[in-house]
């Protein structure tokens, strides 16, 4: 398949200049036709008010600790200061286990696994109800996608005592994931708030291939591991992207999960922020700098990856 | 904990990462591998199916440490597995490949999901440590004592509110930029407190509501505000009972992007010939407003409003952030987690259902709405 591109025709200046006009007035009409300059000012005054408190922390961030407590940031013409300090005395900041930099890679190293083993997971279970025929699929498919409906609220507690004793019920069946203090109650629970989403959105994608393609790949002998992952997986990677970026946010967002899972020498930046609030309320310069650090990677993904961005945030928003 | 886990933690943060991703990939790979030669006829795949069968769970349970006894009934359980996959109407290997691929996904589910939330529906009837059944003691407690009376009493502010308002905004802001120039970034600026975190946001907007005594320079940019116009700085998040809605202006900032890009996919959904006629039976653009374009995006409008509804019941990392329930402002969530973090596990589980119960009905009819709109489109 090509594409149509379009053929530059031998035209004079005056004649393109022409055609130029003809090709926008038609939606300059429109426009002046649907936006009056009232709106055009309650939407820019809705934009600044919504801009301004973050871009305030920013400035904020970078300014003497001194100034930032006597004088307000929009008087930094006046006021004028510029420090890299903040960032460097939050970093280490925090309490008797760990600093900011460390929760910074904490926080790497708990998002990464937890974003992307759910992932894989989902995406087998998605191919199973969509490509693989079993008795009480439908059933099956609705209880998991019912399963949404579970406040997170609802399972921390039970979840945190099958963590740390290890017993089902009363009855041991693993040894206490606690005592070490790693990182793996928080990607397992992770994992596990994160698969009915998954397993749901991932199935509507995997669904739509096209059954010819999974047909023509049965028939040249390939079993459901080869289709699954020459087939699904490539073909369904814009999805998975998306629903990556989603949860890759999720994690890198949440703090109930990890206040409850991830305690001590593994919290997480937001958790530590957190206590940094409650501890040192009123040192803003400290506050500015490390909120600005905290919001700084997913403000990366978003500008970088605005497409994916959107669809998985659209697609997710009623988790949690 | 077992010693892969061990080993594990005591290695440094980063290099645990690529660890526990390439060890689960190489379970994916083995899962797919075993999937795929499954079906296979003859001997030697029999066996191979066995020894899956029986070593895969004694391996899982032993790397996840286990004890001895619990792996082997796992063992045993692989073994009954084995027999009824290669009994199995739909020839030996059809169970196998099932398994592998919604194992996994349906072990973790129950895990995580479900025996958890029946044990809490338990728990919210027993007394804090869980030990005395005391019937519906518990809930009683919430719907009686005046603070707890105030947290339910404050959700439901905030359920009223949030959505209302930051649907409200977010229509105004996409009918407002809808074909105007630079769209794409007017979207930008309001979609974008969306990637940041409520913990963020909180400072964010604590630093908007930070108040200084009279006498000295105000930090704080709506103090300043005040104090421009005249006024006295006011402590916004002290006040009762206005505090709660400070609290809420938050979760609209973050909000009102979400209506703001679902409500403008939908108005230019809205068809050009139904404006245009309305524009020629001489409506004004408020009447084309009210009687085109909002009963052209009715659907969208509801599952916007539901889906913020759900995020204002379960609102906790503001609050906790914020003001952590001081001042009357607690909600139902943070509640839940004050009363575990208090030991009182009892109530703790009863606010858990009690939200459970509140989301309940808006989820059911935010996911037969979303659904209705597929069917649309």
């Amino acid at each position: 398949m090509s594409a149509v591109v379009p053929v530059e025709l031998p035209i004079d200046a005056d004649t393109e200049k022409q055609l130029r006009r003809g090709e926008d007035s038609a939606p300059r009409r429109t426009k002046r036709r649907l936006t009056s300059r009232g709106a055009t000012i309650a939407a820019l005054l809705i934009a600044v008010l919504w801009t301004v408190p973050t871009f305030g922390l920013f400035v904020s961030s970078f300014r003497p600790a001194q100034q930032v407590r006597t004088t307000g940031w929009w008087t930094i013409f006046e006021n004028w200061g510029f420090t890299f300090d903040n960032y460097g005395e939050v970093l280490k900041a925090g309490n008797s286990q760990i600093d900011l930099a460390g929760a910074f890679i904490n926080s790497i190293a708990i998002t990464l696994p937890a974003t992307l083993i759910p992932l894989m997971i989902a995406s087998l279970a998605a191919y199973a109800f969509a490509w693989i025929d079993f008795r009480g699929k439908d059933i099956m498919f609705i209880a998991v996608f019912a399963l949404q409906i579970v406040p997170i609220q609802m399972v921390l507690v039970p979840l945190l005592q099958y963590f740390s004793r290890g017993e089902l019920f009363g009855f041991p069946v693993v040894e206490s994931l606690t005592e070490g203090g790693g990182y793996a109650q928080v990607w397992i629970a992770h994992t596990m708030f994160a698969l009915p989403l998954a397993i749901f959105l991932l199935h509507n994608f995997v669904s739509e291939i096209p059954r010819e393609v999974i047909e023509a790949a049965r028939v040249d002998g390939a079993g459901h591991g080869q289709i699954f992952f020459r087939i699904i997986i490539p073909l369904t990677m814009p999805s998975l992207a998306a629903f990556a970026i989603f949860q890759f946010l999720w994690v890198w967002n949440d703090l109930l999960v990890a206040l409850v899972f991830a305690d001590g020498a593994v919290a997480p930046m937001t958790k530590l922020l957190a206590e940094i609030t409650g501890t040192r309320g009123q040192d803003w310069h400290l506050l500015t700098a490390g909120a600005f650090i905290s919001i700084l990677v997913p403000l990366i993904v978003f500008f970088a990856l605005q497409r994916y961005f959107v669809r998985g945030l659209l697609a997710g928003s009623t988790k949690g | 904990m077992s010693a892969f886990f061990t080993w594990l933690a005591g290695l440094p943060p980063l290099a645990q990462v690529p660890i526990v991703i390439l060890v689960f990939a190489v379970v994916v790979a083995a899962i797919l591998f075993f999937v795929e030669i499954a079906p296979r006829s003859g001997r030697i795949y029999t066996i191979i199916r066995l020894a899956v069968c029986i070593l895969g769970p004694l391996a899982i349970l032993l790397i996840v440490g286990s004890y001895w006894w619990a792996a082997a009934a796992a063992a045993v359980l692989g073994g009954v597995f084995f027999l009824l996959d290669y009994r199995s109407k739909q020839g030996a290997g059809y169970l196998f490949q099932l398994f592998g691929f919604l194992g996994p996904a349906v072990l973790l589910l129950t895990l995580g999901l479900i025996l958890p939330s029946i044990q809490t529906i338990v728990q919210s009837m027993m007394n804090s440590r869980g030990e005395r059944f005391v019937g519906f003691e518990n809930f009683i407690w919430i719907f009686t004592q005046p603070e707890a009376i105030r947290t339910v009493g404050n959700t439901i502010i905030w359920v009223l509110v949030a959505p209302i308002v930051s649907t409200i905004a977010g229509l105004a802001y996409a009918v407002f930029i809808d074909k105007s120039r630079g769209e794409k970034y007017f979207k930008i600026l309001v979609f974008m407190p969306m990637a940041i975190s409520f913990v963020g946001a909180s400072i964010i907007w604590r630093f908007v509501y930070t108040a200084r005594p009279a006498e000295q320079n105000q930090i704080g940019l709506l103090n300043q505000v005040v104090v421009w116009f005249g006024g006295e700085p006011v402590s916004f998040l002290a006040v009762e009972p206005w505090n709660t809605f400070f609290l809420i202006v938050v979760l609209i900032w973050v909000q009102t992007g979400f209506a703001m890009v679902i409500l403008s996919a939908a108005i230019k959904g809205v068809p050009t010939e139904q404006v245009e006629a309305a524009e020629l039976d001489g409506t004004n653009g408020w009447q084309r407003f009210t009687n085109v374009t909002v009963p052209g995006i009715r659907s969208s409008l509801i599952v916007v409003l539901t889906t913020i509804s759900i995020a204002s019941l379960k609102v906790f990392d503001i609050v906790r952030t914020m003001t952590a329930g001081a001042n009357d402002t607690s909600v139902i969530a943070n509640e839940m987690y004050t009363q575990f973090k208090n030991f009182e596990q009892g109530r703790s589980a009863a606010f858990a259902v009690v939200l459970f119960l509140l989301v309940l009905p808006i989820v059911v009819y935010n996911a037969r709405q979303i659904k209705k709109q597929r069917e649309i489109r």
